[in-house]
C-alpha cells in the first residue's frame, strides 16, 4: 500500500506536467491559428470548441448517468437568449424590440460578456432542475419525451414572449465577443470540471445509478438527487455554450435552435462511446469537421463537368444511418467507456518502439 | 360564449382528439410490451399520408385501394423497423433502444426530405370526406363524422383483439413478464411483430385522416402529433388502450377549447401538451386509467 | 445488547395476495438472526420492506429506536442498514474497487466544487475511502482483483464483493439474502466462520436468508420461520428444528432446495 501511494504520487506529478504541457501546445496552436488562418477555418475551430463543450456535458447525463435526455437544443436556446439579453445595450433593445417594447427591468440591464455567460449558465441549470424534478421523481425514461417536447416548447415560448425574446424577429446585432480564446478557454474549463467531477465520489455515484439504480439506492445514494444534480451540471455548461454561440453568430432567432443540434450531439456521444469523455472530445472534432466536409452533398456543385444539384437532408440521412449502425453493430463507439490516460499512451509508445524500453 | 360556438368547438376538439387517440394507441401498445418509446411512431403518420397521396395523386389509384394499401404498407414498415432496428438490441440497456429509435425517426424524416422534397404537398381528399352537414348554426364536417366513427370502430376492435384473442392475451402477458412468457413457449417475436403491425396500422389510419383534415404533407409533419400522442398515452395511463383513446380526446379538446376561450393563447397551443405532461407526472404519474407503475 | 431492528406486525399486500402477514422480528447488535421458510414464503419481501424498496400495507419498522416506516431506500441505507441481493446486483461495468468505494459516497465531506478544485478535504476523503475499500477487499480476500471489472469475477467472488460493498457503508445491521447459494460445503463452512468473526469484530447485527439448513442452524442465534407470508415459528435453532409446524411446512413443499424464485422477486 505504501509503495502504491508513492507510485501514484510520482505518476500524478508526471501526468500533471504532461497535461500542462499539452495545453500550452494547444494555446500556441490557437495563437498561430488566430494570426495566420483564414476566417473560415477559424470559424470551424470555434465551432469545434463549442461542440466539444456541448458533447462532453451531454455525455455526462447520457453516458455517465445513463439518462436519455434530448434537451441540448433547448438549453442552448435558453443560454443564448439569456446571455444575449444581458449583453445588448438599452439603446439597442429600444431599437430592435419593435413589435412590443422589452419588459422593464430587462430593458435597462446590461452586463459585461463574462457575467452574461455566468447568468446564462445559472438560468439554464435552474430550468433543468425544474424540468428534471417531476420526471426523475417518477419515471426516468420519460425524460427523453419531456426533453424532446421541451425543445419544441422553447421555440413556441421564444416566438410568443415578445417582450423578452422579440418573437420571431429574434435578437440581432450582438457584439461578436466570442473568439478562439473564449471558445477554447471555456472548452478546456468544461472538460477539466467534468473530468474532475467524474473522478470524484459524485462521478462514481452517477455511474452506480447508471449500472443499477436499485443497488445504488441500497448503498445510500439518493438517485433522484444525483440525477438532478448531473442534469443541472450539464445544463450549466450547455447554457454557457449557448451564450458563446449567440455571440459567435451575432443573430439569434427561435428557428436557430432546432432538434438538429441535439441530433448532432447524440451522434457525437454515440460515435465516441457513450460514457467516455475522451470519446466525446474525439468524436466532436470528427463530426464537426465531417459536417463541414459533407456540405458539398447538399450544395450545388460541379463534378468534372457533371452538374450536381445538391440535395438538402443527405447529410442527415448519412448521420442517422451511422447512428443506427453504430448502435446495432459497434455499440462501444471509438472509446467504449475507457478514458485517455498518459500511462496507456506511454505504454503504447513503448510497445511501438522497443528500443526505448527502460 | 354562445351555445353554437361552443358546440362547434366541441366538434373540432373531438375530431382532433380522435386523431391523437389513434396515434396514442400504437404508442401505448409498444411501450406496454417493450417499455420502449418508439420515436418513429409519429413518422409513420407521415409515411402513411405520403403513400396514400402517391396512390391517388401520382398513380391514379382509386382512393379506397390507395388507403388500404397505405395501411398495409405502414403496418409492414412497422414490423420491419422492429425487426431491423429494435430486435437486435432487445437485451441491451434501454438507452440504446431509445437512441436507435431516434435514429430511425430521423432517418424516415430525412428520407422523406430527400426523396420527396420539403415543399408541402396538398392532399386531394375524396369527395366522400369533404362535404359538411349544417345543424342549426353548427357546421359539422363530414370528415369529422367519419373520424369519429372510424376511431370508435378501431378502438373497439383493438380492445376486443387484446382482451379476447390468443395473440392479444399473449401481448398482455408479455407486458407483465417477458421471461416467463418465453418460457411458456409463446413466440415472443411474433407477438411483438403483431403489436407493431397493429399499432402502425392505427397510426396509418390516423395519418390518412390527419392529412385530409390538415392537407399539407411535409416530411416533418409527424413529429408534433407524435409527441402529443405520447402525452395522450401517458395521460390515459401508459399501456392502457382505452386510456390512450381517452387521453387523446382530452388533449384534443383541451387544445381546441383553451384557444377558443382565450384566443390570445393560440400561439401557445403546441405547448399545452407539454405542460399537461408535467402536471400528470406531478399529480398522477400512472395516468387516468393506469393502475400501478410497472417496474 | 442494544436492539437494532424492531419489525412490528408487518403486512404486505400484492394485488390482493397477502405476501407477508403480521411479521414481527427483532435483531439486536451482535446477533445473527435467520429468516427461513419454503420458496415463496415472503422472506425476500421482508428484506425489501425493511430496506424501503417495497411499502408495507400495515405495521411498522423501528431501527435504533426510530420509526423508519416509509423511508426511502437510500435514507434507510444511510442510517445503517446494508444489504446484499439474492440475484447479485453489482455495478457490473465498474472495477471491483469502485464498487466498494461507491458505498462510501454518503460518508464524503467534500462538495462537488471541492472535488473539481481538488481541495484538501477532497484528497483526504478520497484516500480514506480508497484505503478503507482496500481493507475490505483484503478482508474478503479480493485485493488481487481490485482493478478487474466486477462482471468478470467468478460467481463466488461476486457474492463476496457484494458483502465488501455492503460493509463499506459502515452498517449497524447487515441483511444477507442467500449468501451461500451456489457455494460448496467447504466454502459454506468458511463463510460461516467469517460471518461469526464479522459479528464479533464489528459487533453488528446480521439478518440472513438461506436455504442451506445446516449453515443457518450453525451460525444463527435465533431463527424466524415463515410460510406463505405467515410467521409460524421463532426460537433457537434446536427449538425450530423440532417444531411440528416447521416440519410440516417444509415437508409439504420440499425441503432444502437451494435455488428457485420467490414470489416477491
Amino acid at each position: 500500500m505504501k509503495f502504491m501511494g508513492g507510485f501514484l504520487k510520482v505518476t500524478k506529478r508526471r501526468d500533471g506536467t504532461l497535461t500542462a504541457f499539452s495545453i500550452i501546445v494547444l494555446l500556441f496552436f490557437l495563437f498561430y491559428a488566430d494570426q495566420n488562418l483564414d476566417s473560415y477555418t477559424v470559424r470551424i475551430l470555434e465551432n469545434v470548441a463549442i461542440f466539444i463543450t456541448l458533447a462532453v456535458s451531454y455525455n455526462l447525463i447520457n453516458g455517465v448517468v445513463g439518462q436519455f435526455s434530448l434537451a441540448p437544443n433547448a438549453f442552448l436556446a435558453i443560454g443564448a437568449y439569456t446571455s444575449a439579453i444581458f449583453t445588448l445595450s438599452p439603446e439597442e433593445k429600444l431599437r430592435s424590440f419593435i413589435i412590443e417594447p422589452m419588459l422593464w427591468p430587462l430593458s435597462v440591464m446590461s452586463f459585461p460578456f463574462a457575467i452574461s455567460l455566468l447568468l446564462a449558465g445559472i438560468v439554464t441549470a435552474l430550468v433543468a432542475v425544474m424540468m428534471a424534478m417531476p420526471v426523475f421523481r417518477v419515471r426516468g425514461d420519460y425524460l427523453a419525451i419531456v426533453t424532446l417536447g421541451f425543445g419544441e416548447v422553447i421555440q413556441v415560448l421564444a416566438n410568443n414572449f415578445l417582450s423578452i425574446t422579440n418573437g420571431s424577429l429574434g435578437l440581432k446585432g450582438l457584439y461578436p465577443y466570442t473568439n478562439l480564446w473564449w471558445a477554447w478557454g471555456f472548452c478546456i474549463f468544461t472538460v477539466f470540471c467534468t473530468v474532475r467531477l467524474i473522478n470524484s465520489s459524485y462521478g462514481r455515484a452517477m455511474k452506480a445509478v447508471r449500472e443499477d439504480e436499485i443497488a445504488a439506492e441500497a448503498m445510500g445514494i439518493n438517485a433522484l438527487r444525483i440525477k438532478t444534480f448531473a442534469f443541472a451540471f450539464s445544463a450549466f455548461f450547455q447554457g454557457v455554450a449557448g451564450g458563446l454561440l449567440a455571440h459567435l453568430v451575432t443573430t439569434i432567432s427561435p428557428s436557430l435552435f432546432t432538434f438538429m443540434f441535439t441530433f448532432n450531439l447524440l451522434i457525437i456521444v454515440v460515435i465516441g462511446g457513450l460514457g467516455s469523455t475522451t470519446g466525446s472530445v474525439i468524436a466532436a472534432v470528427l463530426v464537426t469537421w465531417g459536417n463541414e466536409a459533407l456540405r458539398i452533398f447538399e450544395e450545388p456543385s460541379n463534378f468534372f463537368g457533371y452538374q450536381y444539384e445538391g440535395i438538402p437532408g443527405m447529410r442527415m440521412i448519412l448521420f442517422s444511418v451511422i447512428l443506427i449502425l453504430v448502435m446495432l453493430f459497434a455499440r462501444n463507439g471509438i472509446m467504449g467507456r475507457s478514458e485517455f490516460s498518459w500511462e496507456s499512451l506511454l505504454q503504447w509508445f513503448r510497445r511501438k518502439t522497443p528500443a526505448l524500453r527502460v | 360564449m354562445d351555445y353554437s360556438f361552443a358546440l362547434q368547438q366541441l366538434v373540432y376538439g373531438l375530431t382532433l382528439g380522435c386523431l391523437y387517440g389513434l396515434l396514442a394507441i400504437g404508442y401505448t401498445m409498444v411501450y406496454g410490451v417493450l417499455r420502449l418509446i418508439n420515436f418513429a411512431h409519429g413518422d409513420l403518420l407521415m409515411v402513411s399520408a405520403y403513400v396514400a397521396f402517391f396512390g391517388i395523386a401520382i398513380f391514379g389509384v382509386a382512393w379506397p385501394i390507395s388507403f388500404i394499401g397505405s395501411v398495409l404498407f405502414t403496418a409492414l414498415l412497422g414490423i420491419l423497423i422492429d425487426r431491423g432496428a429494435y430486435k437486435p438490441i432487445r437485451k441491451s440497456p434501454r438507452i440504446n433502444a431509445l437512441i436507435t429509435a431516434i435514429g430511425v425517426s430521423f432517418l424516415l424524416e430525412n428520407l422523406g426530405l430527400v426523396l420527396i422534397g420539403g415543399r408541402p404537398k396538398s392532399f386531394p381528399a375524396p369527395g366522400l370526406f369533404s362535404g359538411s352537414i349544417v345543424i342549426g348554426t353548427v357546421n359539422i364536417p363530414e370528415l369529422s363524422i367519419w373520424v369519429f366513427i372510424i376511431t370508435l370502430v378501431l378502438l373497439v376492435l383493438c380492445v376486443l383483439v387484446v382482451k379476447r384473442t390468443r395473440i392479444g392475451i399473449a401481448m398482455r402477458a408479455l407486458s407483465r413478464d417477458m421471461e416467463t412468457v418465453t418460457l411458456m413457449g409463446i413466440d415472443k417475436d411474433r407477438v411483438i411483430s403483431f403489436t407493431f403491425a397493429l399499432g402502425s396500422s392505427l397510426a396509418a389510419a390516423g395519418g390518412i385522416m390527419w392529412c385530409m383534415k390538415y392537407p399539407a404533407l411535409e416530411p416533418f409533419m409527424g413529429v408534433i402529433p407524435g409527441l402529443k400522442a405520447f402525452v395522450a398515452a401517458v395521460l390515459g395511463g401508459i399501456g392502457n388502450i382505452t386510456g390512450a383513446a381517452l387521453g387523446g380526446l382530452i388533449l384534443g379538446l383541451a387544445e381546441v377549447l383553451i384557444v377558443a376561450v382565450e384566443p390570445d393563447w393560440s400561439g401557445y397551443r403546441d405547448a399545452i401538451a407539454f405542460f399537461l405532461m408535467i402536471i400528470i407526472l406531478l399529480t398522477r404519474p400512472t395516468g387516468i386509467l393506469g393502475e400501478r407503475l410497472p417496474d | 445488547m442494544s436492539l437494532l431492528l424492531d419489525v412490528r406486525n408487518l403486512s404486505v399486500l400484492f394485488g390482493g395476495v397477502l405476501a407477508l402477514n403480521k411479521l414481527s422480528l427483532k435483531i439486536a447488535a451482535g446477533e445473527i438472526i435467520g429468516l427461513i421458510g419454503p420458496n415463496g414464503a415472503g422472506k425476500t419481501t421482508a428484506f425489501n420492506v425493511v430496506t424501503g424498496r417495497i411499502k408495507g400495507s400495515s405495521g411498522s419498522i423501528f431501527f435504533c429506536g426510530r420509526d423508519i416506516t416509509g423511508w426511502s431506500p437510500s435514507k434507510i441505507a444511510r442510517n445503517g442498514i446494508a444489504r446484499t441481493f439474492q440475484s447479485i446486483k453489482l455495478y457490473e461495468d465498474l472495477s471491483v474497487i469502485e464498487n466498494v468505494m461507491i458505498a462510501a459516497h454518503s460518508s464524503i465531506s467534500y462538495s462537488f466544487l471541492e472535488a473539481i478544485l481538488g481541495l484538501g478535504r477532497f484528497s483526504r476523503d478520497e484516500s480514506r475511502i480508497r484505503y478503507r475499500a482496500f481493507e475490505l477487499l483484503e478482508l474478503m480476500n479480493l485485493q488481487e482483483l481490485a482493478a478487474e471489472r466486477a462482471s468478470s469475477l467468478p460467481y463466488g467472488s461476486q457474492r463476496k464483493l457484494e458483502i465488501a460493498r455492503a460493509l463499506a457503508l459502515g452498517p449497524k445491521l447487515l441483511l444477507l439474502d442467500e449468501p451461500v447459494a451456489g457455494m460448496n460445503p467447504t466454502e459454506t463452512r468458511e463463510f460461516g466462520d467469517f460471518i461469526l468473526r464479522l459479528r464479533d469484530n464489528l459487533s453488528i447485527g446480521i439478518g440472513l436468508i438461506d436455504h442451506d439448513m445446516s449453515f443457518v442452524m450453525e451460525v444463527c442465534d435465533r431463527i424466524r420461520v415463515i410460510d406463505h407470508g405467515v410467521p409460524i415459528a421463532w426460537g433457537m435453532p434446536t427449538q425450530v428444528r423440532n417444531d411440528k409446524d416447521v416440519i410440516a411446512a417444509y415437508l409439504g413443499v420440499g425441503f432444502g432446495t437451494a435455488t428457485g424464485g420467490h414470489a416477491a422477486n
